[in-house]
């Protein structure tokens, strides 16, 4: 798709151009740009230029649209170098992050579930959403992290991103009230480069960690999460991690087939209770 | 008008840089690889001498070294970088087919670089500079579907974007008649977009023809597609048939012996 290359052009010559792309899944089409010119540029020219741009792409499912306009890739762009990428929740400041990636040198691309346009913005007050208290990083790509406990117990942490956030936060909910188990949330907003201080923070108090990502389970975030999660806090952990994702497979249009592909909060419920050692 | 003597001269130390850096190469002291532009810098030196290097840009492909040495003159950022030296206009980062300097940029993925000229087209053109953003293709580009993008984009939005495609009738090593179906001229125009065709190595008609062009880009906003044939095969053939010629010549001649001296 030229329209990245035209971005690219505008970045290169002092612009800073926000590409809109309807559907995420149409992120394939500009990979060749992406991948031999929005993100070596600045690297290969050795620090001559910047590329300043941003992409916008709405990602994810549960809507019904199919195989090919339902998916999450961004899991796709974690493996070039010299690019941001930026996942907003529903509990996240959208707009300040947006602002940021405006104002990045870096090409960002800029992540956002379609569920999102339909669900109101959901920011703490006096340091809580609803009945769970919550810390803010203070990285202009925050990662928000949630307790029930005001942060005193945990036995897990769910570390997430984007659309998967509401879902994460019912099975928290559930956990509480049907198993009686607290668990943390660490909602990310910076996918690439991955910073994991909050995850870490927060394993070092639960020692357990599970991973909720919409994308398909193999190759992606949560992979990676926990290879460097198990290399940097090893001693902390008393459990593999977990990873909770969709199936290696399509997104079907219809809605039972759908769900099955998708993860659920029972997923993420089931992921805790075996850390746990129990059943539902 | 430049004297032709000053276009000699540029086409001249083109052709040597290059011949030059095949001898290097020869000699291990090149890294990676180098696609030469020989028969071609009638070409370059046509074009980019009405180009202002610190107004109008350039994006080149893989094949930039004469696009190069004609917009900026700096042969030993060139050497150097392609040699992997330090002084290397991109400090030995990207070699041969990456080069940026000023509003010189080069890659090496074919009709990547198509869009992204059409993008800096349209930066300078929101920020009035006036500037022409140049961007030059070969016969084998016209085979990415991005290339038909660009020209429908520069064409819709007005961009002063100047396409050059050098039709040298090699895609690598594939011959045009294999890879390339249709016109190339009538690709501009089917865009609406204001075409000439060109069929000679003279660097005089191809400067008429690309003072032309560029005089009616700065005019009038719009882009421009010049097609020049240069016919790479035809001129390596001739000369590496007088070549070949040559050599049987002078196997075929009679050793030098101490009698005849």
């Amino acid at each position: 798709m030229s329209l990245f290359g035209v971005a690219a052009g505008m970045a290169l010559r002092g612009r800073r151009p926000i590409l809109e792309i309807m559907f995420g899944d149409f992120m394939a089409l500009g990979f060749d740009q992406i991948v031999n010119g929005i993100s070596k540029f600045r690297e290969m020219y050795d620090d001559q230029v910047t590329v300043p741009l941003v992409v916008r792409a709405p990602m994810g499912a549960r809507r019904g649209y199919g195989p090919t306009h339902s998916q999450s890739l961004e899991k796709l762009l974690l493996g070039i170098p010299n690019i941001c990428v930026v996942a907003c929740s529903e509990c996240h400041d959208i707009g300040a992050l947006l602002t940021a990636a405006v104002e990045d040198e870096r090409p960002v691309f800029f992540i956002e579930n379609k569920l999102l346009y339909g669900r109101p913005n959901r920011r703490p007050e006096d340091g809580h959403i609803g009945e769970l208290a919550v810390r803010e990083s203070g990285d202009p790509y925050a990662a928000l992290t949630f307790s029930a406990t005001d942060f005193t117990e945990g036995s897990a942490t769910i570390v997430t991103y984007g659309g998967m956030l509401p879902i994460v936060l019912d099975a928290v909910t559930e956990l509480v009230l049907e198993h009686e188990i607290f668990c943390e949330v660490v909602a990310l907003s910076q996918l690439v480069p991955m910073e994991l201080a909050a995850v870490l923070e927060s394993v070092a108090r639960t020692g357990a960690l599970v991973t909720a990502e919409e994308g398909t389970l193999t190759g992606g975030l949560g992979a990676e999460i926990a290879a460097r999660v198990q290399e940097a806090a090893w001693s902390d952990l008393r459990a593999p991690v977990q990873r909770i994702a969709a199936r290696d497979g399509i997104i079907p249009s219809a809605r039972p087939l759908e769900d099955a592909m998708l993860p659920s909060v029972e997923g993420v419920v089931d992921a805790v209770m075996a850390i746990e050692g129990a059943q539902r | 008008m430049t004297a032709p003597s000053t276009f000699y001269e540029r086409m001249f130390f083109i052709r040597r840089f290059e011949e030059t850096l095949l001898d290097l190469f020869s000699l291990g002291k090149l890294v990676g690889t180098t696609h030469t532009y020989i028969g071609q810098e009638a070409n370059a030196v046509g074009v980019i001498d009405h180009l202002a290097p610190d107004v109008d840009t350039i994006f080149s492909n893989h094949r930039c070294h004469g696009h190069y040495l004609a917009f900026t003159d700096d042969a030993f950022g060139l050497l150097c970088e392609v040699m992997g030296k330090a002084p290397g206009v991109c400090g030995g980062k990207g070699g041969s087919q990456h080069l940026c300097k000023g509003n010189f940029y080069s890659n090496g993925v074919l009709g990547s670089i198509v869009p992204v000229a059409t993008g800096i087209a349209l930066a300078e053109k929101q920020k009035r500079t006036g500037a022409v953003s140049t961007v030059f293709l070969g016969d084998g580009t016209l085979g990415e579907g991005v290339t038909y993008e660009s020209l429908n984009i520069a064409s819709l939005w007005q961009l002063p974007v100047l396409f050059v495609v050098e039709n040298n009738h090699y895609a690598q090593s594939t011959p045009a008649e294999l890879e390339l179906a249709g016109s190339i001229a009538a690709r501009g125009a089917a865009f609406g977009i204001g075409t000439d065709e060109l069929d000679t190595t003279d660097v005089e008609l191809i400067h008429d023809a690309a003072g032309h062009a560029v005089r009616r880009i700065r005019e009038t906003g719009s882009p421009f597609f010049l097609v020049s044939d240069e016919d790479r095969a035809a001129i390596e053939a001739r000369c590496e048939a007088r070549l070949a010629e040559t050599v049987e010549a002078a196997d075929a001649a009679p050793a030098a012996t101490a009698e005849a001296a």
